[in-house]
């Protein structure tokens, strides 16, 4: 039984009302002009020196099966964006991280709380680095980040 | 396969169990098993009809049909659902996390109950059947509906979603995932796993089978004396006590009801007599090199000082070899420098340097030429099964046309369906020597294996050789005799050559010339 069609417009479109509400600190919506792309805007807080100053951009592609399969949510790079130096983000902007894969992932998450947990992500590392292989995916990958089957070796970054 | 028909019969049904020793292929032996943790099984195995003769080579081993096999779960989960006094569902979700060990989930839900429910997802509290519920005020998290009569379903954690999105939602990890036995609670973190009566109650009957059909397969894949039938169609699965580490012992040959001969241990066909890690190093040697090596045999020489493989792609006779600068000639593979004037033309086939060279060259083929000549037989064998498969597709006719022109009747043509079950099962048996000869050390253990080799092998294509007779000539009683003689002897053969080789492998008396990972069998001499 596919999700009826429009499932996702409406939860999204709800979201979006609350988003244009309010967010909270060092999250800003970009655009959302339909209900199948969104760009978002994180800031990190506190006065991490990996991060400190920069600004990072955030592309959302919803299915039509959001929320009961995870957005695919990548870091893009642009000239004043670039992708934040983490273990656990390629330097192609793709994410490893638990609770965007179906596994981790619950319908209950949303773009906020998926903002949210990148940006506590990032505030809690400490350490300037890149993937093991990074070069190696980056050059290799052709896979769209939901296909790809990361083995989540490390729960402390 | 006739002792198989014996073993079904007995499966099937308990009362007439009259082993039939007409054509003993002792592979399917049915005994008393001891499993450790099994209820005693329903079926009536445990009756002693072990009067066969019982071969080294044989395993235990039973085939569990579907029903079988639900039957089993259910049992399981009655005993538990009556000894912890909680519910089906919640018994059967308790014993997957044990991996069905009822011994191990009672002993531990003594102790610590509550870790243990945690720990399997499972609530402490018990609360009445699931039922949907409409509750004034409620929003759904997942899809921000509210709204009167909106239908909403929770399980015992509380965590309460509409209907619709717990629809979506299951059946996203039904159809999606293949999931259906770790089903957890759509909240964010909440480890609680759905029981199938709430599944039942939420998702359409089409799925319910989906569902159901995957919880059945997590019981066979859960359990490691339990392994899938893994012949097309075949909804079969087979127990068998034989460990993973006991490998290098023993080949656990089972045969499936359906038919199919294949190994426990690693799901192959059948490769008795060579064990699981040879035959795995087998395969992929022929899938790396097979060609490759019949090519380099072909068009390659190596260089007499360093061996590289060097493909001579035209022009002179001149040769540098890139890796070491080696200089020589590629007629006489002597040294360049001792062709002082006489370049281009190699006249020089008696000098010293040449002979030694050419022996060198020789001697390191050896091994290549070794290779080739164990995996051309296999590869014959394998083919020549194959044939006499289509073969036996013809049998069938035959026997009808033999009937009919030589008045014979049924069961006095069956000679000619155990001719072609021989000749497939030796044949297999015969393909897998060469390649657990091309592993032997030579001593005379292997001498011996050799002889029952050729033995074997000449039994069977004598056989294979009076089975493509035609049918006038079939009708001849004589042959007909010959060829139940032949056959009979070709399975003795067999069995004679598989009990040798099982009982060495046993014993760890083998010599590898390779290394086997797991223990005992492992080599100290290592010949090439």
């Amino acid at each position: 039984m596919p999700p009826a069609a429009g499932f996702a417009t409406k939860r999204l479109g709800k979201e979006l009302q609350k988003i244009h509400n309010s967010l909270p600190p060092g999250i800003d919506l970009v655009s959302a002009e339909n209900f199948e792309e969104w760009f978002l805007d994180i800031r990190v807080l506190d006065s991490n020196p990996l991060y400190k100053d920069q600004t990072y951009r955030l592309k959302f592609k919803f299915s039509s099966s959001y929320p009961i399969e995870p957005p695919e949510v990548v870091f893009v790079k642009l000239p004043d964006r670039p992708i934040p130096i983490h273990p656990h983000i390629y330097s192609n902007g793709i994410i490893c991280l638990d609770l965007l894969g179906q596994q981790g992932w619950s319908p209950v998450q949303n773009v906020e709380s998926v903002c949210m947990s990148l940006q506590s992500m990032l505030t809690g590392n400490t350490k300037d680095e890149r993937p093991p292989g990074d070069e190696d995916f980056v050059r290799a990958n052709r896979l769209r980040p939901k296909d790809i089957d990361f083995f989540y070796h490390d729960n402390n970054v | 396969m006739d002792s198989d028909d014996d073993f079904m019969s007995a499966v099937s049904s308990e009362d007439d169990v009259l082993p039939d020793d007409s054509e003993n292929e002792d592979m399917s032996d049915a005994e008393d098993f001891d499993f450790d943790d099994e209820p005693d099984p329903d079926l009536g195995m445990s009756k002693d009809f072990g009067v066969k003769k019982k071969v080294p080579f044989d395993i235990n081993f039973k085939v569990f049909h579907p029903s079988d096999i639900q039957k089993q779960q259910d049992d399981l989960i009655n005993e538990v659902n009556m000894i912890l006094d909680i519910s089906k569902e919640e018994a059967a979700i308790l014993l997957r996390h044990f991996r069905w060990n009822k011994e191990r989930l009672l002993e531990d839900s003594m102790d610590k109950q509550r870790q243990v429910f945690e720990a399997a997802g499972l609530a402490q509290t018990s609360a009445g059947p699931p039922r949907l519920e409409t509750i004034p005020g409620f929003v759904c998290d997942i899809c921000c509906e509210e709204g009167e009569g909106l239908q909403s379903f929770a399980i015992k954690c509380g965590h309460r979603y509409c209907v619709d999105c717990y629809r979506h939602y299951l059946s996203q990890k039904i159809r999606g995932e293949g999931e259906a036995a770790r089903i957890q609670c759509p909240a964010d973190g909440c480890n609680l796993i759905i029981d199938s009566r709430s599944l039942d109650l939420l998702v359409m009957p089409e799925l319910t089978g989906r569902y159901h059909e995957l919880l059945n397969r997590t019981y066979v894949e859960d359990k490691d004396t339990l392994k899938w039938c893994p012949a097309p169609d075949c909804q079969n699965a087979i127990e068998c006590g034989v460990k993973k580490k006991e490998l290098d012992k023993v080949v656990p040959t089972v045969a499936c009801d359906c038919g199919h001969r294949f190994c426990f241990g690693c799901i192959l066909n059948d490769h008795q007599p060579a064990p699981c890690e040879l035959v795995k190093k087998w395969l992929k040697k022929c899938a790396d090199d097979s060609e490759t090596a019949n090519w380099i045999s072909a068009n390659t020489k190596e260089c007499p000082k360093c061996n590289s493989t060097i493909e001579k792609n035209g022009g002179c006779n001149h040769m540098t070899c890139r890796k070491c600068k080696h200089e020589f000639c590629w007629m006489c593979m002597g040294l360049w420098s001792e062709h002082g004037t006489s370049w281009y033309s190699c006249n020089r086939f008696e000098e010293k340097s040449g002979t030694e060279a050419r022996d060198a060259q020789a001697r390191s083929r050896v091994s290549l030429e070794r290779y080739l000549h164990y995996y051309n037989r296999y590869a014959n064998h394998e083919q020549s099964a194959r044939l006499d498969k289509n073969i036996y597709q013809k049998t069938e006719t035959k026997m009808v046309q033999l009937q009919k022109e030589s008045g014979m009747s049924w069961i006095e043509v069956q000679y000619l369906n155990s001719a072609s079950q021989a000749l497939q099962t030796c044949r297999q048996t015969l393909m897998w020597t060469y390649a657990f000869a091309f592993y032997l050390a030579r001593n005379n253990l292997t001498e011996i294996f050799e002889d029952n080799q050729k033995d074997l092998e000449m039994a069977v294509e004598a056989l294979s050789g009076m089975f493509e007779k035609n049918v006038t000539e079939l009708s001849d009683p004589k042959l007909k005799v010959e060829i139940m003689d032949k056959t009979a002897y070709c399975n003795k053969r067999r069995i004679i050559l598989l009990e040798d080789t099982a009982a060495n492998l046993a014993e760890g008396r083998w010599t590898f010339n390779v290394e086997l990972t797991s223990g005992a069998a492992a080599s100290s001499s290592h010949r090439r």
